[in-house]
């Protein structure tokens, strides 16, 4: 039986304006601009960015200014306004052996063509809180004077093209197929590569770190090294039909990941190195090289590889909960009101205890309850 | 500058057209709005409309396409006097953007076109070259000079 309850409209009202002023805090600390979260925040609006799956770092701004700094709450109200808007179509792949790299290493080749460029990195800081940030108005660190000399305007090339050469590692034949869209259809499983990274992109950082991790502590060990790691600019383009050929609509960042992973060959294929790969939106390199760990991980069958049974290799148990709105949606819902369903799971365990207690009385007296 | 030049456009126009499209698409929208203030009358064909592009990758960024995510995008299409037919797909939620690329996408197939040129897409590639210059340097100041050190038995 359904009953419709109602009278929580004023508490309602009353929590959410609640809600407005907790989230300003105290008026007497200067209100957080939008456009401060955007440039201040950035890896925070990237990571928003990537989970929402909708690259606008205005909107991911709003969004965790709105959420009061709740990420998964922001990338919630993110991907509810993405289903506002119209879709226009879809762009060419990005060409991210053109992209303009403000980071650019590799794990496996010291000397690769275009340099290891460590960019703006948490790598080889010391992790002691940098007291100079909490003085107000100073601490603005100039910029390193760049030596004019050592820019090299000259695209970097991706590394694994390099053991391409010898045939050392797998490529990856170019397809132009139409791959499929988790946000338009249902994903069914097995879901190929393409719809995979697609729903590993957009799912929960820490997700894919843990499950990264336990690859790498012996849960379905693949062995990675990364090959290289790049962050930078990539232009988008797109055909319009009115104009009949394809133009820019603009520039995205974008972190990508390629790692060099042990294979021992099989009956048909020589022994080679494999790759996992990883591409996100936004700074976001703790992601792609944990998206990169994973999908190799999940590529075990195609490769002829032995399943261990682990959870990285297991789609089912990866994509289905990799998505972090999804997972709080079902997870929190069940503190919402449940009075009547919690009233018949009342009702059901006073009956099996009332019977319970019943139950001893006639195995003890078989004898009395013939006589009855 | 544009990777859209790897479509190898039929014809130099197109490859000129579709130059001034990517840059008005990439510029800054308030530096376009100060250089080029004033839009010129015309008839709208798509009044400015905010939707989204599903940006895709290659698997192993050479292989098959997948679906990375979606950014916005505002598009408009308008129809100058002359009968000239502008169109604009630019990057963000900024119509005002979008309606001022579209004029000038318009503008620049008559005959203001070198004067639009000199006075709003020339000032845009120059300063889109030195933000790309000045980040492109930040980047390669950070790059590592490795030495090896002397070892003993080697000496």
């Amino acid at each position: 039986m359904y009953v419709a309850v109602k009278g929580g409209e004023r508490a309602i009202d009353a929590a959410h304006a609640l809600l407005a002023e907790e989230r300003r805090g105290d008026t007497a600390i200067a209100e957080l601009s939008v456009a401060q979260i955007r440039e201040q925040l950035r890896l925070a609006v990237n990571r928003v960015m990537a989970e929402g799956s909708l690259y606008d770092p205005d909107l991911a701004a709003l969004a965790i200014k709105q959420a009061r700094g709740d990420l998964i709450e922001a990338i919630f109200l993110i991907r509810a306004y993405r289903t506002t808007l119209p879709r226009f179509g879809a762009s060419r792949p990005v060409d991210t052996g053109k992209m303009a790299c403000l980071r650019r290493i590799s794990a496996t080749f010291k000397d690769a063509p275009g340099g290891q460029v460590l960019g703006p990195t948490f790598d080889y800081t010391h992790r002691l809180l940098d007291f100079k940030l909490m003085a107000e108005g100073g601490a603005e660190t100039a910029a390193e004077a760049p030596e004019p000399a050592s820019v090299d305007p000259a695209p970097m090339p991706h590394i694994a093209e390099f053991l391409n050469r010898d045939g050392l590692i797998e490529t990856d034949a170019p397809s132009d197929a139409e791959p499929g869209d988790l946000t338009r259809n249902p994903m069914q499983l097995p879901a190929d590569r393409a719809l995979r990274m697609q729903a590993l992109t957009r799912g929960d950082e820490g997700f894919l770190l843990s499950l990264a991790y336990s690859t790498q502590r012996g849960y379905g060990r693949t062995h990675a090294f990364v090959g290289e790691l790049r962050i930078g600019m990539v232009e988008v383009e797109m055909e319009i039909p009115e104009l009949g050929f394809a133009v820019t609509v603009g520039e995205i960042e974008l972190t990508e990941c390629e790692t060099v992973n042990q294979f021992q060959g099989s009956k048909t294929e020589p022994p080679q190195f494999t790759k996992g790969y990883g591409l996100v939106f936004g700074q976001s390199e703790r992601k792609a090289i944990s998206l990169s760990l994973v999908d190799r991980a999940l590529r075990w069958q195609e490769l002829g590889e032995e399943g261990q049974g682990v959870p990285a290799q297991d789609q089912e148990f990866v994509l289905m909960h990799a998505d972090n709105v999804q997972a709080t949606g079902f997870l929190e819902h069940i503190k919402l009101p449940h009075y009547v369903d919690f009233q018949s799971e009342l009702e059901l365990i006073r009956k099996l205890r009332a019977e319970a207690q019943a139950a001893p009385a006639r195995a003890d007296s078989p004898a009395e309850e013939t006589a009855e | 500058m544009s990777t859209a030049a790897s479509a190898a456009p039929a014809d130099p126009d197109q490859a000129a057209r579709q130059g001034w499209i990517g840059l008005l698409a990439r510029a800054p929208a308030r530096r376009l709005a100060a250089l080029f203030p004033e839009l010129p009358a015309h008839e709208p064909l798509r009044r400015p409309e905010t939707g989204t592009v599903m940006v895709r990758g290659r698997l192993g960024a050479t292989g098959a396409a997948f679906n990375l995510g979606e950014m916005t995008v505002t598009r408009c299409s308008l129809r100058l006097a002359s009968g000239a037919v502008g169109h604009a797909q630019v990057q963000g939620r900024n119509k005002g953007h979008a309606l001022r690329a579209a004029a000038l996408d318009a503008l620049m197939q008559g005959p203001e076109a070198e004067r639009l040129r000199r006075q709003v897409l020339d000032p845009l590639a120059a300063e889109e070259a030195a933000r790309r210059a000045n980040r492109a340097a930040k980047a390669a100041a950070t790059k590592v000079d490795f030495f090896t050190m002397v070892r003993g038995e080697d000496s």
